[in-house]
C-alpha cells in the first residue's frame, strides 16, 4: 500500500461533489472519538481516496501553522480544492454542524448520568483505544514521510537550500513571535457579556497557532477565574 | 468547583465525537445555553474560513512558492513529531496501568494490519472497561 502512494504522487483532482464533500466531513467528525486526525486521514485518504498520504500531509501541516483546530484548517483546505468557497462552506457544516448538537447533548447527558459507574469505565476503556488510533496515525503518517518527504527535504536543502531555509526560518519565527506575544489579558467580569466572550474567544482563537491545545491554558484562565461557572 | 467543572467538560468534550476543541462549545452551553454556543463557536471558525482560505488559495494556485515548499517539505517531519507527541501524551493521560496500555497496544496492532471499521474497537473498550478490566 506505502508503494503504491509512493507511486501515485501526482496531484491528481478528482470530481467531488458538495453534497460528498458534506457527507464525507460529516462521517468524519462523527466518528471521531478522541481525535479527528485519525479518521480525516482514513476517510480521504483510504475510503475516498480524493488525497494522497503525501497531499494530506502537506496540507495537515499548513493547517498546523495556521491559528484553530488543525482538522478544521484541513476541512477549510480540501473543501476549497474540490469546490471552491462553496466547498469549503459544505466541508465545514459537516465537520462542526454535528459535533456542535451532539457535544451539547453529551453534556447534558453527561449532567444526568455522568456518575454512574458503568459509564465512567466504559470511557475509561474508549479513551485507551482513542490513544491507540492516535498512536496508529503517527506510525502510518511516519511510514509515508520517510518515503517520500525526507528525500525530497534534503534534495531541497542541497538544490535551493538558501531559499528554502529561509521560508522555513522565517515560518517558524513568525510563529515564534506570535506564540510569544500571545500572553493575553483576561477581563474579569462579574455579569456574563456574552459580546465580551465571543471578543475574547475571537482574540483566543487567532492566536491558537498549532492547535486548541496552545491556547487551552487561556481559556481555563477566562472560564474558571473570571468565576462564570 | 469551577476548576472540577471545566474538567467534566473538556473529560466530555473529548469523549464526544467532533474535533477535540469542541470543548469552547460545551463551555458556551454551560455559559449561556444556545447564546454561548454561539459566541464561543463561531470565533472557532473565524480564522479558519478568513486566513486558511487564503492561504489554501494561494497554495492551491502558487505550489510552487518557495514558501509553500519549504512548509510541505521541512515541516512535515515537525507535524508528524507533533502528532506523535500528542499521542503519548493522550496515551499517559488515559492509561493508568498495563491494562490500559495493553488496549492501547492491540488498538495499535489491529489498525495497523487489518481494515476493520475502528467502531468496533471503541465498542471493544467500552466492554473491558465495564467488565472492569481497565
Amino acid at each position: 500500500m506505502l508503494d503504491q502512494t509512493v507511486a501515485q504522487q501526482s496531484a491528481h483532482k478528482t470530481a467531488v461533489t458538495r453534497l460528498q464533500l458534506f457527507i464525507a466531513f460529516s462521517r468524519i467528525s462523527l466518528s471521531s472519538f478522541g481525535g479527528a486526525i485519525f479518521w480525516a486521514r482514513r476517510e480521504l485518504i483510504e475510503r475516498q481516496r480524493w488525497l494522497t498520504e503525501r497531499e494530506f500531509l502537506e496540507m495537515y501541516t499548513l493547517g498546523q501553522l495556521l491559528p484553530g483546530p488543525n482538522v478544521l484548517n484541513l476541512t477549510v483546505m480540501v473543501g476549497y480544492r474540490f469546490g471552491g468557497w462553496s466547498g469549503a462552506a459544505s466541508a465545514v457544516a459537516g465537520f462542526l454542524g454535528w459535533p456542535c448538537l451532539v457535544v451539547v447533548g453529551m453534556g447534558i447527558l453527561y449532567q444526568n448520568y455522568g456518575r454512574l459507574p458503568y459509564v465512567q469505565q466504559a470511557l475509561g476503556g474508549m479513551s485507551s483505544v482513542a490513544a491507540g488510533l492516535l498512536v496508529a496515525t503517527v506510525i502510518k503518517l511516519a511510514l509515508c514521510c520517510r518515503a517520500v518527504a525526507s528525500v525530497d527535504f534534503w534534495r531541497a536543502r542541497i538544490h535551493r537550500r538558501r531559499r528554502d531555509a529561509l521560508a522555513v526560518a522565517l515560518g517558524h519565527g513568525g510563529a515564534c513571535a506570535v506564540g510569544c506575544l500571545r500572553r493575553v489579558e483576561v477581563r474579569v467580569m462579574e455579569e456574563l457579556d456574552l459580546g465580551a466572550l465571543f471578543l475574547q474567544f475571537l482574540i483566543l482563537w487567532f492566536l491558537a497557532i498549532g492547535g486548541p491545545s496552545t491556547i487551552f491554558p487561556d481559556i481555563h484562565r477566562y472560564v474558571v477565574e473570571a468565576h462564570h461557572l | 468547583v469551577t476548576g472540577e467543572q471545566f474538567a467534566e467538560i473538556y473529560t466530555v468534550a473529548q469523549v464526544a465525537p467532533g474535533p477535540n476543541a469542541m470543548y469552547v462549545t460545551l463551555i458556551g452551553w454551560y455559559l449561556a445555553g444556545w447564546k454561548g454556543v454561539v459566541a464561543t463557536t463561531i470565533p472557532l471558525l473565524i480564522p479558519a474560513t478568513t486566513l486558511t482560505m487564503l492561504v489554501g488559495h494561494l497554495n492551491e494556485r502558487y505550489p510552487d512558492a518557495p514558501i509553500f515548499r519549504a512548509i510541505r517539505r521541512g515541516l512535515m517531519p515537525i507535524t508528524i513529531g507533533l502528532v506523535c507527541a500528542g499521542a503519548m501524551i493522550l496515551m499517559r493521560t488515559v492509561n493508568h496501568d498495563w491494562h490500559g496500555y495493553l488496549i492501547t497496544m492491540v488498538t495499535v496492532a489491529v489498525v495497523l494490519r487489518k481494515p476493520w471499521n475502528p467502531l468496533w474497537l471503541f465498542a471493544g473498550g467500552a466492554l473491558a472497561g465495564i467488565l472492569g478490566f481497565v
